[in-house]
């Protein structure tokens, strides 16, 4: 008993200091954020205060950012999921030959680095106009994202039992319609989880808008971020960059709170890497 | 149209192998090498269909295809193309066909070759070793911690995850900068300082991305450590098997597809980080921490090389590809 106990020690000591680790550049953003004369190093404020979020939250640097985000991340989110949820129908219920190709095909392009296509998507889009535009921009992402969306709508829809729709279909409903009434209502934690983590993974892209979007007034808010710290050079304002750090990140840390039990059971990873 | 053949053709030798001798197989179509393409999936799929499904069935599917075609399958399309031309960033008008030329300019830049080698050092450093190693660590361990100690590392590790990753580049910044924390607690060990983003900086960014990525092995591991049954390291227990004994033999096989595909999966996730250090360090000092991804991004944008930029990023698509079929087969049986 006595080893365990001290086992148990080493273990528990081994993962605090890991856990401080990936703690204090967090603690910095926390603390910094509340400390009017916040400087790159991790201390307690002397007069800490509210002055650096109050200082923020104006229309330029965080209201319409914000606003540009959620525009841009709601109607990705929205295209993604919807071409999900369609595609994922055929895939899960009729037997065809084509689906295990079509499958290995999206599950191949979840791997390819968005990264690399971002110079040849950067070209075709001015030829087609298409730059500078947030529709354009919202279409890219929403297809970045895609494969892995199908894959995960997929083995989400796999879990509905088919006997349900026997039922409709027998009384003569179409696919459509069984998709609408039975199906997605059926998965609609599978749904919920798909569209927060789509959304997440958009909210947080910097290089797509960060290379399809030019005009100041459009960017979202991964992108005014970057050039609201990189245009002060050596005078940053550190306080009012972690402040806004806080504000940018809270959405997504509150959607990710909200799944995160079902990742936490490895669900999403698991659904690409389990198969 | 190498178009969408770019991404079928290296799934379809694996993907119809087993289906193709089974008893829907006709003839015709199995052998026609366009039979995989996501374009022939709609029309030919109703085809192939065993009931239900009809040619109306498979109407659903075409948003999503036609999302893909237009902007993945299109891009990586005219990325080929683009990498054999001269093209520039003004003046379209002048775009050449040059061959072959780009990748010999690649291979001959040394430049690029230290792109290569820094990209091999990054992902090597933070993806294989770093955030794949420490993930199963911490996964590991965390099964014999006591609770509140795996609540509290789980919130500190997985919270660097979620964070966005400019954020993450900010905070990682303010950390590794001369007048920044890592300095301040070397100090007060009595330690050396110095400027680590000058004098270590594809380190610095090394560190930064296992700061960022480790939660995802963490959560795969975890997961698939849940499903190893009791039974079986309990009975080792007993024979008087240690830890790392127990972990040798016996853990680390029954996870070893996990350990697979998460490598695979970081390592492919790792290639391709740019907001990450562009934000810490641009690629500097000079260019001691430009991987592929920013090296790209300065050549087709900073220099308006846009054909020779495309040339480097099809190079990293091409290397992508490779881990991906190998991912691919990985899962196989499982698909």
């Amino acid at each position: 008993m006595r080893r365990r106990t001290t086992e148990r020690l080493a273990v528990d000591a081994a993962l605090l200091v890991v856990a401080a680790a990936f703690a204090v550049p967090l603690l910095w953003l926390v603390l910094s954020s509340v400390d009017p004369h916040a400087g790159l190093r991790v201390r307690l404020p002397d007069n800490p205060g509210l002055s650096n979020y109050s200082d923020i939250l104006t229309e330029d640097i965080t209201f319409r950012p914000m606003l540009n985000s959620l525009i841009l991340c709601g109607g990705a989110t929205a295209l993604t999921v919807a071409s999900a949820a369609l595609a994922a129908y055929p895939l899960s219920r009729y037997r065809s030959r084509f689906n295990r190709p079509f499958l290995l095909t999206v599950l191949f392009t979840t791997c390819l680095p968005i990264t690399a296509i971002m110079v040849p998507v950067y070209a075709l889009f001015v030829q087609t106009d298409l730059i500078d535009t947030v529709y354009g921009t919202a279409l890219f992402l929403a297809t970045s994202q895609l494969p892995f969306a199908i894959w995960l709508m997929k083995n989400f829809m796999d879990g509905v039992p088919m006997v349900l729709e026997e039922a409709a279909r027998t009384d003569g409903a179409s696919g459509m319609q069984t998709l609408r009434r039975i199906v997605l209502p059926l998965m609609g934690p599978g749904v919920m989880v798909v569209t927060i983590f789509s959304f997440i993974m958009m909210w947080g892209n910097f290089f797509v808008p960060f290379m399809l979007l030019l005009t100041p007034e459009q960017l979202p808010a991964s992108v005014s971020v970057y050039n609201f710290f990189g245009n002060r050079g050596g005078q940053v304002a550190f306080g009012e960059l972690a402040a806004f750090s806080i504000v940018y990140s809270t959405p997504v840390v509150l959607l990710y709170v909200l799944i995160s039990r079902r990742l936490g059971s490895g669900f999403a990873l698991g659904g690409a890497v389990k198969g | 149209m190498s178009t969408p053949a770019t991404g079928p053709q290296a799934t379809g030798p694996q993907a119809t192998g087993p289906q193709a001798t089974g008893p829907q197989a006709t003839s015709p179509q199995a052998t026609s090498p366009q039979a995989t393409s996501p374009q022939a999936v709609v029309p030919q799929g109703s085809a192939g269909t065993l009931h239900r499904g009809g040619p109306l069935g498979w109407l659903p599917i075409t948003p999503a295809v036609a999302l893909l075609l237009v902007f993945l399958a299109g891009p990586i399309g005219y990325c080929v193309y683009i990498a054999f031309t001269n093209m520039q960033l003004t003046g379209s008008s002048s775009t050449d066909f040059v061959g072959l030329a780009n990748f010999r300019r690649a291979f001959a830049d040394p430049e690029f070759r230290n792109a290569v080698w820094l990209t091999l050092v990054f992902t090597v450093i933070s993806s294989i070793i770093g955030q794949n190693s420490l993930g199963l660590a911490l996964a590991t361990l965390m099964r014999r911690a006591s609770r509140p100690v795996r609540t509290v590392t789980g919130i500190f590790v997985i919270a660097a995850w979620v964070l966005p990753e400019i954020v993450a580049a900010f905070l990682l910044y303010a950390f590794f900068r001369r007048e920044g924390t890592l300095n301040a607690i070397l100090d007060q060990l009595h330690l050396p300082s110095q400027n680590w983003l000058y004098s270590l900086p594809i380190l610095a960014v090394s560190f930064a991305n296992v700061w960022r990525g480790t939660a995802f092995s963490m959560l795969i591991y975890s997961a698939a450590l849940n499903e190893i049954p009791q039974d079986i390291t309990e009975s080792a227990e007993l024979d008087g098997a240690g830890g790392l004994r127990r972990f040798w033999h016996i853990t680390l096989p029954m996870i070893r597809r996990s350990v697979a595909t998460n490598l695979m999966l970081n390592t492919l996730q790792t290639l391709s980080v740019f907001g990450l250090i562009w934000a810490m360090t641009r690629g500097g000092p000079g260019n001691r921490s430009e991987t592929l991804p920013v090296f790209m991004y300065d050549q087709a944008f900073l220099k308006s090389f846009i054909g020779y930029g495309t040339a480097v990023a099809l190079l990293l698509l091409l290397i992508s590809s490779l881990f991906s079929v190998v991912y691919l087969r990985l899962l196989k049986t499982e698909v």
